[in-house]
């Protein structure tokens, strides 16, 4: 079966090594150095993520479900219509999953068989990032556009897998908001097959279609703009942090239940392919945003308790999947504090402080992914002080 | 005055094979052979040609950079081979062996009235000089040095590593001699490192003239790089030497008795040996004579040295110049399908530091590696796991990188002189991208010599 290097089928040698490594973890032994190896390989490594994301993938599917219904005013509680929903949701997710692993896929093979490199795992995890973190709305031409741009300008001209600059699935969210940004905010995309409904019909059922970031950031602007007149418990009485943590939230795929993100995260912090120390710090981060913003509370967004910061919007699912890819973090144990911090701290900053960006997490992941670099030219700048600041005192 | 260190991270990997304390004598075998490959960057010279007799402790070649650096027979015999491979390098010298060895005996000195270089000439002569090693580089010591230390570890901490405790019990004269010659050679002090977490010999405890320093932790506490990284760390520009235990016991036993005794114990493990034990041998011994009454079947790989940073060798090839021990363990050439040994499987049986399989529910099970790579080489992607078993204040994977683009001002910097291939050997084992990073930084090491040294 495998082709041969003189055979006219030699050029497609990177994608027999892809789908043989896949099934078979190959014969090939150390040569020299150490001759046992750790049972770990970047396989295992990306599927263990891609098994922390399912449960954020199955109640993103149901959530789907939930909010369509809820918007044709069709069902209330939240168990209601069971079948119904899951049916709606995996009609509307899975297409988008489908879509983002074989246009990802397939632009890797692609430059594997033109490079003759053998396929690297990177994207087994992207595929599966990018259908969580955009709306179910979302075109399926667009995901498929957002993903091949993704891989291509975010990683392949960087060299592939563990070259980039940038989180990939970031990059394709960011494409799709800055290209297409009616289909990336608002209130007419965050509830499934809701911008085919009549405005009659949603303010009949009470469904405004905007999710608590949309509506806390009115807060922002003049009081005669604000969603909520009463303030910021008319909000909460609306929205419960407590729904916001179980997920019955309306927001983009995987990213609204901290259950379901808590679950993955423990797999990875468990498995130790997560790193525990920019998880915690990009909480701590915002946390303490949360703290000063109260602190100095001028508007009632302000006002939000930090706890409730950490559970609404992309906070929860970003602290856990996208702050911690390890390619685009610091790579540091020190510079893993100060990037997780700061992460944290900048979302909650954006979010807070800039009506326009109602999501700051994005923003603030792919700002610290740019600065991570920086970060750790500072760490290892200390260490190299530290060795000629000995060699000084020795000559000395 | 002693100080203990203790060492937060490392790793210790258990495995099937562990030598039992039994000292066994066999037939050393005719055919003995010194591998002028187990000197990093020796080009030799030859002082003799096939056919010619030689005693143990004739020189057999020089170092063509270098000619007062002296490399000698083991055994005495008749030269049968000089084996070359690839640009006529010379790979083996191979000795037939008497059946009774004859010495090409020296002058017995007494050491503690020589100058150091009247020493250092003795050594030299009489081949006893290329034990010595030196750091950075991690070659072969060069007799112009003057080091600012001469580092000993007591004890050797890798998988299923021999116990020079056992190993040099007894030898109390043999070790002092060895090391009251060391301390003539440098105007700092002699290091002995011992285990803290065991009981040291008294060959080390009564040890005279040396600083004994305690350490404590998982491997890689016992590697020598480890020990002077924590007690007197390199800088640009020193020089520190350094001597296997064992070794040290053979430059005194030679020096007392005037004849170049190569003779030595090694730890005969891994997980495919019937009886692992010890083996009183000679230097350059066949790996087949040492592993007599050990009958192996199946795909196995012979390791001369630990699991982590030895040489492969063949089943008719030799013991390194500088091993203590013999590894067997089960080549992994055959392919494993994906669900059931293969990547995504159970993994029983399988090894790793991080928790996505089951072995860290039985931390004490002892396990059987093959040398499989458990998966494709790759780019750098995860990051942290060689920091936890890497006890350097050094970032490993900057160092690597630094390494692997060439830039010696930043190996300077990021502490080049600092490291051995072998300090990098856990790193190697946890890498998620399996790059063979004791290469990189031998290569490293090969730029900052022909650069900077």
């Amino acid at each position: 079966m495998e082709p041969k290097h003189d055979s006219k089928w030699a050029k497609f040698h990177p994608m027999w090594d892809g789908f043989y490594t896949f099934l078979f973890t190959p014969g090939e032994t150390t040569s020299r150095g150490s001759h046992i190896r750790d049972g770990i390989d970047l396989k295992r490594t990306m599927f263990m993520v891609v098994l922390a994301l399912i449960p954020c993938l199955l109640f993103g599917i149901y959530n789907t479900g939930h909010w369509h219904y809820v918007a044709t005013g069709e069902a209330g509680e939240y168990m209601d219509m069971f079948g119904d929903k899951l049916i709606y949701g995996l009609i509307q997710v899975l297409p988008i999953v489908i879509v983002s692993y074989a246009v990802g896929l397939g632009v890797e093979f692609i430059f594997c068989i033109k490079n003759q490199h053998a396929i690297q795992e990177g994207f087994l995890v992207s595929g599966m990032l990018i259908p969580l973190i955009i709306p179910a709305d979302t075109p399926l031409w667009m995901v498929a556009f957002a993903t091949v741009f993704a891989v291509v300008l975010g990683k392949e001209v960087f060299g592939g897998t563990g070259m980039n600059i940038v989180n990939i699935a970031l990059t394709a969210r960011a494409f799709l908001f800055f290209g297409y940004p009616t289909m990336m905010s608002g209130d007419k995309v965050w509830m499934s097959g809701i911008s085919d409904l009549s405005r009659e019909t949603l303010e009949a059922n009470g469904v405004t279609g905007a999710t608590q970031l949309g509506e806390l950031a009115s807060f922002t602007g003049p009081k005669a703009d604000w969603i909520y007149p009463g303030g910021l418990e008319a909000f909460q009485a609306k929205w419960s942090i407590m729904d916001s943590f179980w997920g019955f939230i309306p927001g983009s795929i995987g990213e609204t239940s901290v259950v379901a993100i808590l679950i993955g995260a423990a797999l990875l912090l468990y498995t130790g392919i997560a790193s525990w120390r920019i998880m915690l710090s990009f909480v701590l981060g915002g946390f303490v945003v949360g703290i000063l913003s109260n602190m100095g509370a001028i508007n009632p967004y302000m006002e939000l308790e930090p706890l409730n910061h950490l559970v609404i919007g992309g906070f929860a699912f970003g602290a856990v999947f996208m702050i911690t890819d390890p390619v685009t973090a610091s790579q540091t144990n020190t510079g893993k504090y100060i990037y997780g911090f700061l992460g944290g701290a900048l979302s909650i900053t954006v979010r807070v402080f800039n009506g326009a960006y109602p999501e700051g997490v994005m923003m603030a992941i792919l700002f610290m992914n740019v600065m991570a670099p920086l970060i750790d030219h500072y760490v290892v700048s200390a260490n190299i002080k530290r060795r000629t600041k000995r060699l000084k005192t020795k000559t000395a | 005055m002693s100080r203990t260190i203790k060492l937060r991270k490392g790793l210790d990997i258990k495995l099937v094979g562990e030598a039992d304390k039994v000292k066994t004598t066999t037939d050393h075998g005719s055919n003995f052979a010194i591998k002028p490959p187990d000197f990093h960057g020796l080009v030799p010279k030859m002082a003799v040609k096939v056919g010619d007799k030689v005693k143990a402790g004739t020189v057999i070649f020089a170092d063509k950079y270098k000619d007062e650096v002296k490399y000698v027979s083991p055994v005495s015999g008749e030269i049968s081979e000089i084996v070359r491979g690839e640009k006529r390098r010379i790979l083996e010298v191979r000795i037939t062996a008497d059946k009774e060895t004859s010495y090409q005996g020296f002058e017995v000195k007494d050491t503690s009235s020589m100058s150091s270089e009247e020493l250092k000439s003795h050594l030299l002569t009489n081949g006893l000089w290329p034990f010595i090693k030196m750091r950075p580089l991690d070659i072969v010591a060069r007799p112009e040095d003057q080091p600012k230390a001469i580092f000993i570890s007591a004890f050797d901490s890798a998988p299923l590593a021999p116990d020079y405790d056992y190993i040099l019990h007894g030898e109390n004269e043999a070790f002092q001699a060895g090391i009251d010659a060391l301390a003539k050679l440098t105007d700092g002090k002699v290091h002995l490192t011992t285990n803290s977490d065991s009981a040291p010999d008294k060959t080390f405890i009564d040890a005279k003239g040396v600083q004994l320093n305690k350490i404590s932790g998982k491997h890689p506490s016992g590697n020598v790089g480890t020990q002077i990284h924590h007690i007197d760390p390199i800088n640009k520009g020193d020089i520190v030497w350094t001597v296997n235990a064992q070794d040290v016991a053979i430059i005194g036993r030679s020096l007392k008795t005037g004849k170049f005794d190569a003779s030595k114990v090694i730890a005969v493990t891994g997980s495919e040996i019937k009886n692992p034990r010890y083996v009183r041998t000679i230097i350059g011994a066949p790996i087949s004579a040492v592993l007599v009454n050990n009958s192996i079947e199946g795909n196995v790989r012979y390791i001369s040295g630990n699991v982590l940073s030895g040489e492969k060798v063949k089943l008719d090839g030799y013991l390194g110049f500088y091993d203590s021990q013999l590894t067997v363990i089960p080549e992994g050439d055959e392919p494993k399908f994906m669900l059931t040994k293969g990547w995504l499987g159970p993994g029983t049986g399988k090894f790793s530091i991080n928790r996505s399989y089951f072995n860290w529910l039985m931390p004490n099970k002892k396990y059987t590696l093959d040398t499989n790579l458990n998966g494709e080489v790759r780019s750098f992607v995860v990051t942290g796991e060689m920091e936890k078993v890497f006890p350097f204040d050094i970032y490993p994977m900057h160092l690597i990188k630094a390494v692997m683009c060439n830039d010696i001002d930043l190996m300077e910097n990021l502490g080049i002189y600092e490291v051995a291939p072998e300090d990098f050997a856990l790193c190697e084992f946890v890498c998620t991208s399996k790059i063979n990073i004791q290469e990189v930084i031998r290569e490293g090491l090969d730029v900052i010599r022909e650069e900077c040294m």
